[in-house]
């Protein structure tokens, strides 16, 4: 039987390995070790706050947060679920995931936002940038995590630039998405007035495509969750930890009650991102007055006047 | 009048190759032609046209006719493929971005026919967005906003969204956003197109009002016939990206340019077209003192009416008709009737400038209407018959013709 393999074999694993061991690694580690510097100071001092809070007062933040943007129901779900995650043992490994997961949607955040406003803007931009969103959302995960290893060495920063890998190109695609469909006569009116790039994309765009790029970082945020466990894989900690560890020694337990705090975690987060999101929407007021709308309401929930915030939300 | 804005041989081409089209169409191919062979649309083909300060400028088309296309070119938002468009001497169309921008900040405002109000941002906030976009300061440019919401009756809605709001108040923030950076030419692409009746003509009025004190240079789109012929000083009317008449209401009315022209105006509303004045007959009246019925009788008959003005000296005091007079008996002591016992003082007075859909109930009573000046002279007399006829009249160009002509 014929094949092209008769006439020519490429050794196409010995390329890769040529480029990454023998170029890549050597010029480019203490880049690449620079380039993580960032991502270790936020996640270390988010991981240290997080550990330092009492436990009871993250969260009643967070179902309060909960009961602001969704309704009380979600909010006796976290106070629930969270004095679960407690009393099974795994509240500081959920605070380490929680720390890693925030920094990973940060810096998602941080670098997608602008791809994504770029690629709205220019189309050609958007033409380069389709193809590799599409090679990070298809490539297995696991298949990076080797030359990340070698770049990056082992650890939690390591583990949170793999995941933020993997989770950036739903915030890019949502943003670039959110900005092209704002409205064309509302770009025009911008025109006609005088406005320049910068006015348009501040007092426009970005407002008026804010709930789909919260739909966005609400996707990422998922990603991120899901990246958990196989980050642990390169020693990071946390929940995926826990989880890994149980796998590895047929503890079936223990692997559980790193699954349901990851579950319990992730149902969290994405209600009350999901709830920010459409906030965006109901109320359309700047993301800043909705913040700031949380804020007072953490104010105001502590002397317990309970009627005026379900008014407000 | 002093030209605003003067447009000079534009032409606007869609496609990928305007140049080489460009060229086609000034040899004079056909516009399918065109498409056929590069693939380009015609836009609007070798438009000029000037409008002066404080002029109502009216673009009449159906859709496809090019109008929204035309009104974009004049502030730049769609570069046209060839030609000038001069306002107070800068051509729009060869400037700078920045120069373009100093120009749609502080000399242009634009209107829109779904208003485009930002859904994000209070009434208020609207209203100031091209103060915003100018640099000006929040508490400043909302003072602003507010005065110019006083003008259009909308400040104690300041604070809600615009989705609150109705259509036509919706597009009064719209006005009010445009006028708030005191531009000197608004560009209102039919801004009442998606109002309903009832509230596009209230909007008509109030526009008309509110012009007389601002003054502004105005192009208005739109495609509706009747509100070109109540708005616009001038008027052009647009088909397939040409200028096809420019003229005043009563030039595109009278003399339409060719049939496409005629079977637009074969069905409109003439009686907001035409004024009093332009029907109205030599101000025939008798004196009440010197004159006599007979006398008012015969000069009834020369006129083939059956009414006269009756005027005391300058003053216009009433009217007599020829059958009250041939009525009338010699008295007790055999004097003949004198015009002071047959006259009537309860008559219908108009101006010269009323449009002639308000003088229809006057017509009705089948009596003479006295068209007066501002001091209270007879300066014409308007028959019934003649608000009649004219309301009836066939324009000029043959109608079986205009019949063909007839728009989509």
């Amino acid at each position: 039987m014929l094949s092209p393999a008769d006439l020519a074999t490429l050794p196409f694993d010995d390329w890769v390995n040529a480029f990454v061991r023998g170029w890549l690694v050597p010029n480019f580690r203490p880049a690449f070790r620079a380039a993580q510097v960032p991502v270790t100071l936020v996640l270390n001092n988010l991981n240290a706050f997080l550990l330092f809070v009492p436990m009871l007062l993250t969260t009643a933040a967070f179902a309060a947060v909960a009961w602001r943007v969704v309704g009380s129901g979600m909010a006796i779900f976290t106070l629930v679920g969270f004095a679960f995650i407690d009393m099974i043992g795994l509240w500081p490994e959920t605070m380490t995931t929680l720390a890693m997961i925030l920094t990973s949607v940060i810096f998602c955040a941080v670098i997608g936002i602008p791809l994504g406003i770029l690629s709205a803007r220019s189309d050609r931009m958007w033409k380069v940038m389709r193809p590799v969103l599409d090679i990070m959302q298809t490539i297995p995960s696991f298949v990076y995590l080797v030359p990340i290893v070698m770049l990056f060495g082992v650890g939690m920063a390591p583990g949170i630039i793999a995941t933020i890998i993997f989770a950036l190109p739903p915030i890019v695609r949502l943003t670039n998405l959110g900005i092209r469909n704002v409205r064309s006569d509302l770009i025009e009116a911008a025109h006609a007035f005088g406005s320049t790039g910068w006015q348009m994309l501040w007092d426009v765009q970005i407002p008026l495509a804010l709930r789909t790029i919260m739909a966005g970082l609400n996707q990422t945020l998922m990603l991120a969750l899901s990246m958990v466990v196989i980050t642990a894989l390169i020693g990071a900690g946390g929940l995926g930890l826990v989880v890994n560890t149980g796998l590895g020694r047929l503890d079936v337990g223990g692997a559980t009650a790193g699954g349901v705090g990851i579950v319990i975690l992730a149902i969290v987060l994405d209600r009350i991102t999901q709830g920010l999101a459409e906030k965006a929407k109901v109320g359309r007021v700047s993301l800043g007055r909705s913040l700031l709308g949380l804020l007072r309401f953490q104010g105001s929930g502590g002397s317990g006047s309970g009627a005026q915030i379900k008014k407000a939300g | 009048m002093q030209a605003k804005l003067s447009v000079r041989n534009v032409y606007k081409i869609f496609g990928d190759t305007p140049a080489a089209a460009l060229e086609r169409l000034r040899q004079g191919e056909s516009k399918a032609a065109i498409l056929e062979a590069s693939g380009a649309t015609v836009g609007v083909q070798d438009a000029s046209f000037e409008v002066g300060e404080g002029e109502i400028f009216v673009v009449m088309g159906l859709s496809g006719s090019g109008k929204s296309t035309l009104v974009r070119m004049l502030n730049g938002l769609i570069p046209p493929s060839s030609g000038e468009i001069l306002i107070d001497g800068e051509d729009i169309a060869s400037c700078s971005p920045q120069t373009l921008r100093r120009i749609r900040r502080e000399k242009v405002a634009m209107i829109f026919q779904h208003f485009a109000l930002f859904p994000h941002w209070t009434v208020v906030g609207n209203v100031a967005y091209g103060l915003k976009v100018k640099g000006m300061g929040a508490a400043e440019r909302r003072a602003r906003a507010m005065e110019t919401l006083e003008q259009v009756g909308l400040a104690p809605w300041a604070d809600s969204l615009p989705s609150d709001l109705s259509g036509g108040m919706q597009q009064r923030v719209g006005l009010a956003r445009g006028l708030a950076t005191g531009p000197q030419i608004l560009l209102m692409d039919e801004p009442f197109g998606a109002l309903d009746p009832l509230i596009r003509r209230q909007m008509q009025e109030e526009l008309l009002i509110l012009q007389k004190t601002l003054k502004k240079t105005i192009v208005f789109i739109t495609h509706d016939l009747n509100e070109a012929l109540l708005l616009g000083d001038r008027i052009a009317i647009m088909k397939d990206g040409q200028l096809v008449q420019t003229g005043t209401a009563q030039e595109i009315v009278t003399a339409p340019a060719d049939d496409y022209v005629a079977a637009f105006v074969a069905d409109i509303d003439r009686g907001r077209v035409f004024t009093a004045e332009d029907i109205s007959g030599p101000p025939t009246a008798v004196q009440l003192h010197s004159d006599t019925p007979d006398q008012a009788r015969r000069l009834m008959e020369d006129a083939d009416s059956h009414a006269l003005h009756v005027v005391d000296g300058e003053r216009l005091v009433g009217l007599v008709t020829y059958k009250d007079l041939t009525a009338q008996s010699p008295d007790a002591m055999g004097r003949p009737g004198t015009l002071r016992q047959a006259l009537i003082t309860d008559f219908a007075t108009t101006d010269g400038n009323a449009p002639l859909h308000t003088l229809y109930t006057d017509a009705g009573s089948g009596l003479p209407i006295a068209v007066t000046d501002g001091r209270k002279r007879l300066v014409g007399v308007v028959q019934p018959r003649d608000v009649l006829a004219q309301l009836s009249t066939e324009t000029q160009a043959p109608t079986t013709e205009a019949t063909d002509a007839q728009p989509r």
